[in-house]
């Protein structure tokens, strides 16, 4: 039986079916992330963003038709809903195209702003990233800058000396092909790559920032640095399952741990150091350390990307993981789950509170946010995967948009977070503040926002699961968490801006196109959620 | 699908605030026409409200003017809505109040940097939310308008409120959000619980009374106390009212005079519509709870109110304690006693909306919020003090006013079952006389005295003049009511002697609601009422 097993494996090892048709969305991205590094290298300098951008675009429209054509082929029975592929080390089922479409709509956006050149003239990210900070060249860059902003030497040549780095581009598509593979792996092997494949271009996109660029490279190192250790974490989990289960699969874990006399300390040390890398990246309090600092320090719209789809790709995978191979030892992690729901909401909301900087503050909110949506992770029924999957698209929308205003408020130095800054915003740009105060009612869970629609998808899950004082504590710490959110809008609304506060820039086609993604999408989803609701509770985990 | 005409009517009553407040609020550089449409919109719900008041017949379904369309099949909730006698008569004080409350407004000066198309808009918003609220079937629905309600009401206090907005607007968001969040997780309970009973979750109201009965009773009091929570904070109860007090002083007089007189009702209603008949078997365990914190409130609100020296906080601690008595109403079990409640919420909203506005008017002339910066008022303004000696007698019950009807129903309806609590609120009573009076006396009576009447008089806060010569220079510095002040306050006097001797019409449309709410409890009138159910 087992050795019939292994050779199947082994035949198929050398002959893996491919379903193309399944995995063409990551192949799309993929492919086109290794020709826009071609584009880097031939495409001359001056067309080079807009050789990006559009490349860019259509990667994201052709990965959407290629989805789009596979939901086709499974509605319409032409094939199977769960497709088990390249050897069993990739899983496109119902979550899995869900949290796909998920990461390219909110890639979408996210792009829309790492696109922008208007905002900050020549875009977010710098120039030049080899160029030291605070050297001659990086001072001539900046006067090159400065003149352009004052609108006299805006010719061709200084348009592009001054343009941002496209490397970006490659990054960007490289980080989201591995956030897809990430989500759909059905090996931990493959997990780990995918995991490095998109956090590698994350630490990079996170010190490209055009202003105050020794903040943002110190926020690279960091979580560089931390992101190591948890991808050694990781790493050294897979090393103790494998040793448990004789296997890197999932299902075999699974299988492993239903009936077996091996020792448990295997299993359980391995979901343990695997739980650390995963909750790392999801940044689930206490494994949140980077996450103030990288949010403030990342460029804006690299901060964007990085809060709303690696949320999305790293909880795919905490939920595929606990619900597929440990899905039958669920009793015996479930209360350290809590302990780490109920610290990550604790922490996020109260740390919240005495943060000045809006950037952290959003920081410290995404912390408690990861807390709820652990909340209906650890459920692991129909109701809590489809609640948080939900949660997930609803929060990454809300999120993008936040940041997409956040780039707009802008001084002299560049983008004004510090919460006095904005004050008396309202006065001066109704429809910023507006805006901006309605994303802050769905962070805080007010209801006919996408917001509290989330809250309710996940939190009826846990009570139904049994989990009532988990929920009790995720409402008190809700209550906590409006307090920050409420701050903002006392501060837009209810104070008298400053004489030489901070200006609001007009947005360019780019962002205004990705708030408004972004709010429509925060909206919709709080007055007609059906068809999001529904659409998630499609289908549960292949194994 | 089952909409029909009455349906067509609520939801109209619901969308017509809502589509005045987005026109209201895109005519932010024309004031005039902003107020005049803003008023049109508020007149035009009152025509709604009538028309409603006449499509519901008092002794037919127990849910009038319903729709209902499918909304989110993934919670099982729908968009639903439908009245019975309380919430109609909920719906005609908040229709009757918005209009008098602009006319009130209409002068008013807003601090600096706020425009006049976003009050109106706002108070157009809020009248949408409450009505809402009140007309909701669907507890998901309800809860929704619940928290939706806090946001205009936020800014309405937070940008055109007095000295400490900032502070009166977040305590009182964070308050109700509090309880409201709580009350989420009573609402998700009511889910989960309807899905064990019903095999597919269910928040349709009816559905919901019907297998009130068959819940355990250890879990309808966990969901009896989130729902609680909430309603208490927003009623409110002692000891969670002290949100109240600093809202009710710091928010702009017409934004006041919803808070109080339609918004915290929310709380009660709360009570009479999801707390009783949702949960039957804790509401009899737990209604002793209430009474305590009822007759607390009572007496505990009474004696705050007599030592106040601010005219606003005045007002916020008289509703602690009316509220107390609407409460006790509720909880005796008995119909006299509920609908004495509802008539009480209605009389209160009419009474406690009037003096808000009189001692609007009063600080409008004035400038000063505290009691003692007045004197003899009623020498100079003889109307305005007439108006708030009406107001006043109408807040201690003074028999021929409406609230000694709700008083007196109430106190008799809760004697036989709840004698002791009844002896008690009616000290409460005596204070009552006290508190009103004392201020009336202070403020209105005796020579002209106090710096805000003499430093208008003499042309400016500072200055000083002997009160015989200020007291012969009263008319352009000090006026009396205007005409528009005097047309704003002439339909609640109307109402209180109305209500006062001819409650009837109002009793009717309630009496049948309240007598199902009861029967849903399980209990029976203690005595059998005439001419009741």
């Amino acid at each position: 039986m087992l050795g019939a097993a292994v050779l199947a494996q082994a035949q198929s090892v050398q002959m893996p079916a491919i379903d193309y048709g399944a995995i063409a969305p990551v192949l799309i991205v993929l492919g086109a992330a290794c020709l826009s590094v071609l584009v880097e290298a031939f495409v001359a300098r001056s067309a080079r963003w807009l050789t990006q951008v559009l490349l860019t675009l259509l990667t994201l429209a052709a990965a959407g038709a290629s989805l789009g054509a596979h939901l086709n082929a499974v509605s319409g029975g032409k094939a199977p809903a769960d497709v088990v592929t390249l050897a069993g080390s990739m899983v496109v089922d119902r979550p899995a195209v869900f949290l796909w479409g998920t990461l390219l709509a909110l890639g979408l956006g996210a792009m829309l702003l790492i696109a922008d050149r208007s905002v900050e003239p020549g875009g977010a990210f710098t120039a030049d990233a080899a160029v030291r900070p605070g050297t001659t060249a990086d001072r001539t860059l900046n006067r090159a800058v400065q003149t352009r902003y004052a609108g006299s030497g805006s010719s061709a040549q200084s348009r592009t000396q001054t343009s941002m780095q496209t490397e970006v581009f490659p990054l960007f598509l490289f980080s989201l092909g591995g956030m897809m593979v990430f989500i759909a792996a059905n090996d931990l092997l493959t997990m780990f790559i995918a995991l490095e494949v998109l956090s590698l271009p994350l630490y990079l996109m996170a010190g490209l920032a055009r202003r105050r660029r020794q903040l943002s490279q110190e926020a690279a190192v960091k979580y560089f640095l931390l992101g190591a250790f948890a991808s050694a974490f990781f790493l050294y989990g897979v090393a103790l399952l494998y040793g448990y289960a004789r296997s890197v699969k999932l299902s075999d874990i699974a299988e492993a741990s239903g009936g077996s006399d091996r020792s448990d300390m295997l299993l359980f040390a391995g979901l343990a150091l695997l739980m650390v890398g995963l909750l790392f990246k999801a940044s689930v309090g206490p494994f949140h350390a980077w996450t103030p600092d990288v949010y403030q320090g990342a460029p804006t719209p690299a901060t964007a990307f990085m809060a709303a789809c690696t949320k999305v790709a790293a909880f795919g995978g905490i939920l595929r993981v606990l619900t597929v191979a440990f899905g039958a030892t669920e009793w015996e992690w479930r209360g350290v789950l809590w302990a780490v729901a109920i610290a990550s909401m604790a922490i996020g909301a109260i740390l919240g509170l005495t943060q000045t900087d809006i950037k952290r503050m959003i920081a410290y909110s995404s912390v408690a946010h990861a807390g709820f949506l652990l909340v209906g992770a650890i459920a692991l029924t129909q109701a809590g995967l489809s609640g948080t999957m939900f949660y997930l698209l609803a929060y990454g929308f809300t999120t993008l948009a936040v940041f997409g205003v956040l780039t707009l408020v802008r001084d002299a130095q560049g983008e004004a977070s510090h919460l006095s800054q904005w004050n008396g915003l309202a006065k001066r740009s109704p429809l910023t503040a507006a805006v901006f105060a309605f994303l802050l009612f769905a962070l805080a869970g007010i209801p006919l926002t996408s917001g509290f629609t989330g809250k309710f998808a996940v939190f009826s899950a846990a009570l139904a699961n049994g989990m009532a004082p988990l929920v009790v504590v995720a409402l008190v710490f809700s209550a906590v968490a409006a307090f920050f959110y409420l701050r903002v809008v006392v501060v837009m609304y209810f104070n008298d801006p400053a004489p030489d506060g901070p200006t609001v820039s007009v947005p360019g086609a780019f962002t205004t196109a990705a708030i408004t993604i972004g709010v429509v999408v925060t909206l919709l989803l709080g007055v007609l959620p059906s068809f999001a609701l529904n659409w998630a509770a499609l289908g549960v985990f292949a194994s | 699908m089952n909409a029909n005409n009455g349906g067509a009517l609520l939801l109209a009553l619901l969308l017509l605030p809502l589509v005045g407040s987005g026109l209201v609020a895109a005519m932010r550089s024309a004031p005039g026409p902003a107020k005049a449409t803003a008023l049109a919109f508020a007149l035009g719900e009152v025509v709604l409200a009538g028309l409603a008041w006449t499509a519901y017949h008092p002794l037919g379904d127990r849910l009038q003017l319903t729709l209902s369309v499918e909304w989110i099949p993934a919670f099982g909730t729908r968009f639903a809505l439908g009245v019975d006698g309380i919430a109609l008569v909920m719906i005609a004080l908040t229709a009757v109040l918005v209009p008098i409350v602009m006319g009130a407004s209409w002068e008013e000066k807003l601090p600096e940097g706020r425009t006049t198309a976003g009050f109106y808009s706002l108070l157009l918003a809020g009248q949408s939310m409450m009505v809402g609220v009140f007309a909701a079937t669907d507890v998901f629905l309800f809860y929704l308008f619940f928290e939706v309600m806090l946001v205009p009401m936020y800014f309405l206090i937070g940008r055109f409120g007095g000295p400490r907005r900032q502070y009166a607007a977040v305590k009182f968001f964070l308050y109700s959000l509090l309880g409201g969040l709580v009350m989420l997780g009573s609402v998700i309970g009511v889910f989960v619980v309807s899905a064990n009973r019903l095999g597919t979750g269910s928040f349709d109201w009816t559905s919901l009374v019907r297998i009130a009965h068959d819940v355990p009773q250890q879990t309808q009091i966990w969901l009896f106390l989130g729902f609680f929570v909430a309603f208490a904070i927003k009623a409110p109860l002692v000891p969670l009212h002290t949100w109240l007090p600093d809202a009710g002083a710091e928010a702009p007089v017409g934004a006041g005079v919803l808070l109080v007189g339609v918004m915290d009702k929310v709380g009660i209603y709360g009570f009479l519509r999801y707390c009783l008949p949702l949960f039957p078997d804790a509401s009899r365990v737990l209604a002793p709870l209430v009474l305590v914190l009822a007759v607390a409130g009572i007496l505990y609100g009474a004696l705050l109110a007599v030592g106040q020296t601010d005219l606003k906080r005045f007002v916020a601690y008289t509703s602690v304690a009316h509220f107390g008595f609407i409460a006790l109403g509720v909880f005796a079990f008995s119909t006299q006693g509920q609908a004495g409640s509802v008539l009480y919420m209605i009389n209160h909203g009419i009474s406690t909306g009037m003096l808000f506005i009189v001692i609007g008017m009063l600080m409008a002339r004035g400038g000063s919020r505290l009691i003692a910066d007045y004197g003899g008022v009623a020498m100079l303004a003889p109307v305005l003090a007439g108006m708030m000696l009406v107001a006043g007698l109408s807040s201690l019950a003074l028999p021929g006013t409406n609230s000694f009807v709700s008083e007196f129903l109430v106190l008799i309806g809760s004697f036989p079952r709840e004698p002791v609590y009844t002896v008690l609120a009616t000290v409460g009573i005596i204070f009552a006389a006290l508190y009103v009076l004392w201020v009336y006396q202070r403020v209105m009576t005796g020579p002209v005295r106090g710096t805000a009447v003499l430093g208008t008089l003499s042309g400016g806060p500072g200055t000083t003049m002997a009160p015989e010569v200020a007291a012969n220079r009263h008319g352009k510095l000090f006026p009396d009511l205007s005409v528009r002040e005097i047309a704003v306050l002439t339909p609640l006097v109307v109402l209180i002697l109305l209500l006062g001797f001819y409650p009837q019409p109002v009793l009717d449309v309630v009496n049948p609601s309240v007598g199902a709410t009861l029967s849903e409890v399980g209990l029976t009138d203690p005595v059998p009422v005439q001419g009741g159910k």
